[in-house]
């Protein structure tokens, strides 16, 4: 009995489950509601179905999400601005190829333009809030608003067309590749960053950044630099998510690319247990966060719900998800459990 | 001994943290009026009794009453106790700064007229509360206006005026100064006066002899026992609190004595008309190898600025800094880490803990930074090191994961202390290293220090209490408002020498 007690303890303490069990809920939903949703058919030598459609367009937001991730653990900030510097990446690297029957410059050169796009992006918001010590919500606000201008400028207010046939491979298939392409690029991001966050001290550092500033410095690191890289990589995660959407359709919609989608980042994180006031973080808390918003609005629409009613249900569900993780509820369970205990234990003194 | 005097009693109380045993069946009565001390060393499980009484945490078994109820009460939140005429003032005032003192106090309950607020009333109340315990100040003032003192009276005149059967002051007198604590006490014998039983944490003996009826001794999460205060002699008190004989002090100066022919050595460090603008005057500092510097002066002479500017955590706006024989430019206390310093910082829960990590990440972090980041220490040496420093320190932690912030305040002073002998520095800068910890912890601290100079590391030991200086240093320098106005060499170390040169007496002569 106190064994379980103890093992349960160790369960429901460990920091990812609580996302790993708002995710299972939403699935189990839809295994009782659309039976449908776990089916996974073979056409054309490629995978459908709604699982992999939940993980196919999750991408962009995991990319982001892992960006999010570290700006918050770093400032307890959050980057706003990271929708509107997709499209103004996006934008860049379509203009960059231009519009006719082939690419002004090499594919290869046009993407790594947009991503070093994003990146300068993220470094002005990393300058603004490490160097000038601006709020972070304050100063990704200016990319905020300026990036889609900045997008618009670029497209001359147009919707661009890529009209070659290989710039759609990155939001779609690869040859004799069943898996959509965005996945592969989300496992590769979160795999290098992980891989950078564990191999380095950098994740020992943002953390204490976070967490404790002036504590930082004086054991020798340098807060303003570390916070600085976060946001500059989130630019870097901004401008390869950019790349994604643009793909996906093959062309720019600077009013329409990433719209929103800074939201949903920012809940992924929260959604993946972290604190968005900063310090102790967790990578794959994200990615599940940033999974279980997909897959709540795929089984929104399996559901045939229309997508303008769906912020409505959407808002619905991360009300409780967010809720149940909050550890206010989860004092207010204790309380009740202790009440309930002292209670018994005081009709067993009036029996006595 | 009446029962209608005593106002609280709490029986059998125990409390678990996980892999602690932070209360095994404790006992504590209050009476009626009197002034009553809870001391230990840190971990003696103080704090914990506290916040299971006022309800910030729950307690396993036990039962608290109070008097004018019958019923056994449970605390489940620091509201509840007040209700029951439990109220708490800490050390850290919580109390909103940009309010006026009259807000401050009738938050939450100020007076109404007409749906609005009373102002007239709410003032003319505030004033009498306060009247009430000799304080007179404009209440129609914000809080922020004036020091930490009168804000702190404020917070008892607040929760006494809420409710009033038992005040806990947790460790009120940490950040006040002499005239202050005085002040403090004159409050406490008012409200003795008036029948509030008063629950007093400190760590300063001295007071506790000046205002405390009786005191109660907690170690290890158990009760010694209950004393009245003219009953029993400091020293005896120390022993009860430390479990054994206290350290004779005479002992500790010993090997200060011994490391007296080495002294004289290579100048390790030579600070020349350094300043930092609006913090420290230019000054010129050599520091010995395996010596203990002394920095005296009153708070706010620039004790902590000189320290902090051969650290470079303030900016060096002029004069030359020579490490080892190299001239160093020190511009963040990296490069001061790398020509082989360590710093200390005075305050410990805003400079020093990074709270949310564990004790092991605490541990290395200084290391690592000076390592740098892509030369990641591998767990297994992190764990080894921490191990060995937990050891070498005696760190009370239940494992080296736990977050250091569950630790006792001198606990995590050893924590940070451990962080930065493990980047085996030259020069060991520390401000205020025992502040707010216990007697034992303090005692062992300056053990270590005076340990380490006869190893061969020059120490800076910056401290308030002026016989903790005299114990450990072998040369003292002097500050004054911002400047260095003099040195006392070892022969000359006196409290008197000291008072003397900080008051501005006669080191010109």
């Amino acid at each position: 009995m106190h064994n379980m007690k103890e093992t349960m303890k160790k369960v429901t303490g460990y920091h990812l489950f609580w996302p790993l069990v708002c995710l299972g809920v939403v699935l189990l939903f839809n295994l009782i509601k659309t039976p449908s949703f776990f089916q996974i058919s073979i056409n054309n030598g490629v995978l459908y179905g709604y699982l992999i459609d939940v993980l196919n367009r999750s991408s962009e937001l995991i990319i982001l999400a892992v960006g999010m991730t570290l700006v918050v653990a770093s400032s307890g900030g959050t980057d706003i601005s990271v929708g509107a510097v997709s499209a103004f990446a996006g934008a860049i690297c379509v203009y960059a190829l231009g519009t006719g029957e082939t690419y002004r410059m090499p594919y290869l050169a046009g993407m790594l333009l947009a991503v070093l796009i994003g990146t300068l992006c993220g470094a002005w918001n990393g300058f603004l809030v490490a160097k000038m010590k601006i709020q972070p919500m304050v100063a990704t606000l200016i990319l905020f608003t300026a990036g889609r201008g900045m997008a618009q400028l670029v497209t001359g207010g147009n919707i661009l067309y890529v009209k070659v046939d290989s710039f759609k491979r990155l939001g779609s298939f690869l040859p004799h590749v069943p898996l959509p392409t965005p996945i592969f690029v989300a496992i590769l991001v979160v795999v290098i960053t992980t891989f950078v966050l564990r191999k380095t001290a950098l994740g020992l550092y943002i953390q204490t950044v976070g967490i404790n500033a002036k504590a930082g410095k004086l054991v020798g690191l340098n807060a303003t630099l570390i916070q600085f890289l976060t946001y500059a990589f989130c630019g870097l995660c901004a401008g390869i998510a950019g790349l994604i959407i643009t793909s996906r359709i093959y062309s720019i919609d600077a009013n329409n690319a990433g719209l929103n989608i800074e939201l949903d980042a920012i809940l992924a994180v929260a959604l993946g247990g972290n604190s968005l006031s900063g310090g102790k973080f967790s990578v794959a808390g994200s990615v599940i966060g940033a999974i279980t918003i997909q897959a709540l609005t795929t089984s929104l629409y399996a559901m045939k719900v229309t997508a303008d009613q769906l912020p409505v249900y959407k808002a619905i569900v991360v009300v409780i998800i967010v809720v149940l993780q909050s550890p206010e509820l989860k004092r207010m369970f204790n309380t009740v459990k202790a009440k309930r205990a002292s209670s018994k234990q005081e009709g067993w003194w009036h029996n006595g | 001994m009446k029962s209608e005097e005593i106002v609280l009693t709490m029986r059998d109380i125990s409390k678990n943290f996980p892999g602690v045993k932070a209360l095994s069946h404790v006992d504590f009565t209050l009476r009626k009026g009197e002034i009553h001390a809870l001391m230990g060393e840190n971990g003696a499980g103080k704090s914990t009794l506290i916040k299971v009484l006022t309800g910030v945490e729950e307690f396993e078994t036990g039962d608290i009453h109070i008097a004018g109820n019958d019923k056994c009460i449970v605390n489940r939140s620091p509201q509840e106790a007040q209700v029951n005429g439990i109220s708490t003032v800490y050390q850290e005032v919580n109390l909103c700064p940009n309010l006026t003192v009259a807000e401050n106090i009738f938050i939450g309950r100020a007076p109404r007229k007409l749906g609005g607020i009373d102002w007239r009333t709410m003032n003319a109340r505030a004033k009498k509360v306060l009247q009430d315990l000799n304080i007179e100040v404009d209440v129609t003032k914000a809080l922020e206006n004036y020091s930490v003192a009168i804000q702190q009276m404020v917070a008892i005149a607040r929760a006494v005026d809420i409710s009033a059967k038992v005040l806990i002051l947790d460790e009120p007198t940490a950040s006040l100064d002499e005239s202050e604590v005085e002040k403090l006490f004159d409050v406490m014998l008012a409200l003795k006066k008036k029948g509030i039983g008063i629950i007093f944490v400190t760590h300063f003996l001295e007071q506790v002899y000046k205002v405390c009826d009786r005191i109660t001794v907690l170690r290890n999460g158990t009760l010694v026992g209950e004393y009245e205060v003219e009953k029993l002699p400091r020293v005896q008190l120390v022993a009860k609190m430390m479990g054994k004989d206290f350290d004779d002090l005479a002992s500790i100066k010993k090997p200060v004595e011994e490391g007296k022919q080495s002294k004289k050595q290579e100048v390790l460090l030579k600070a020349e008309k350094l300043a930092s603008l609006g913090k420290i005057k230019p000054f010129d500092l050599a520091i010995h190898k395996g010596e203990v510097i002394g920095l005296s002066g009153l708070l706010g002479s620039g004790r902590s600025e000189l320290a902090r500017t051969l650290y470079g955590a303030e900016r060096v706006d002029e004069g030359t800094l020579t490490v080892g024989g190299k001239k160093q430019s020190v511009k963040a206390p990296i490069d001061a880490m790398k020509a082989g310093m360590a710093f200390c910082p005075e305050n410990r829960k805003d400079e020093g803990i990074i709270a949310d990590l564990s004790v092991r990440e605490n541990l290395i972090i200084a290391l690592q930074a000076k390592r740098g980041m892509f030369k990641l220490i591998s767990k297994e040496d992190q764990e080894k090191f921490t191990e060995e420093y937990i050891k070498i320190l005696q760190i009370k932690t239940a494992d080296m994961e736990t977050p250091i912030k569950q630790l006792s305040g001198g606990n995590q002073q050893k924590v940070i202390l451990g962080r930065w002998l493990l980047t085996h520095p030259e020069f060991l800068i520390l401000d205020e290293p025992t502040r707010g910890i216990d007697v034992g912890t303090k005692t062992e601290i300056q053990k270590l220090v005076v340990k380490l100079a006869g190893e061969g590391m020059s120490v800076m030991f910056i401290s308030s209490e002026i016989e903790e200086m005299v114990r450990t240093c072998s040369r003292m320098a002097i500050l004054r408002d911002g400047v260095k106005v003099g040195e006392i060499e070892e022969a000359d170390i006196s409290q008197e020498n000291i008072m003397k040169a900080i008051a501005g007496g006669d080191e010109h002569a």
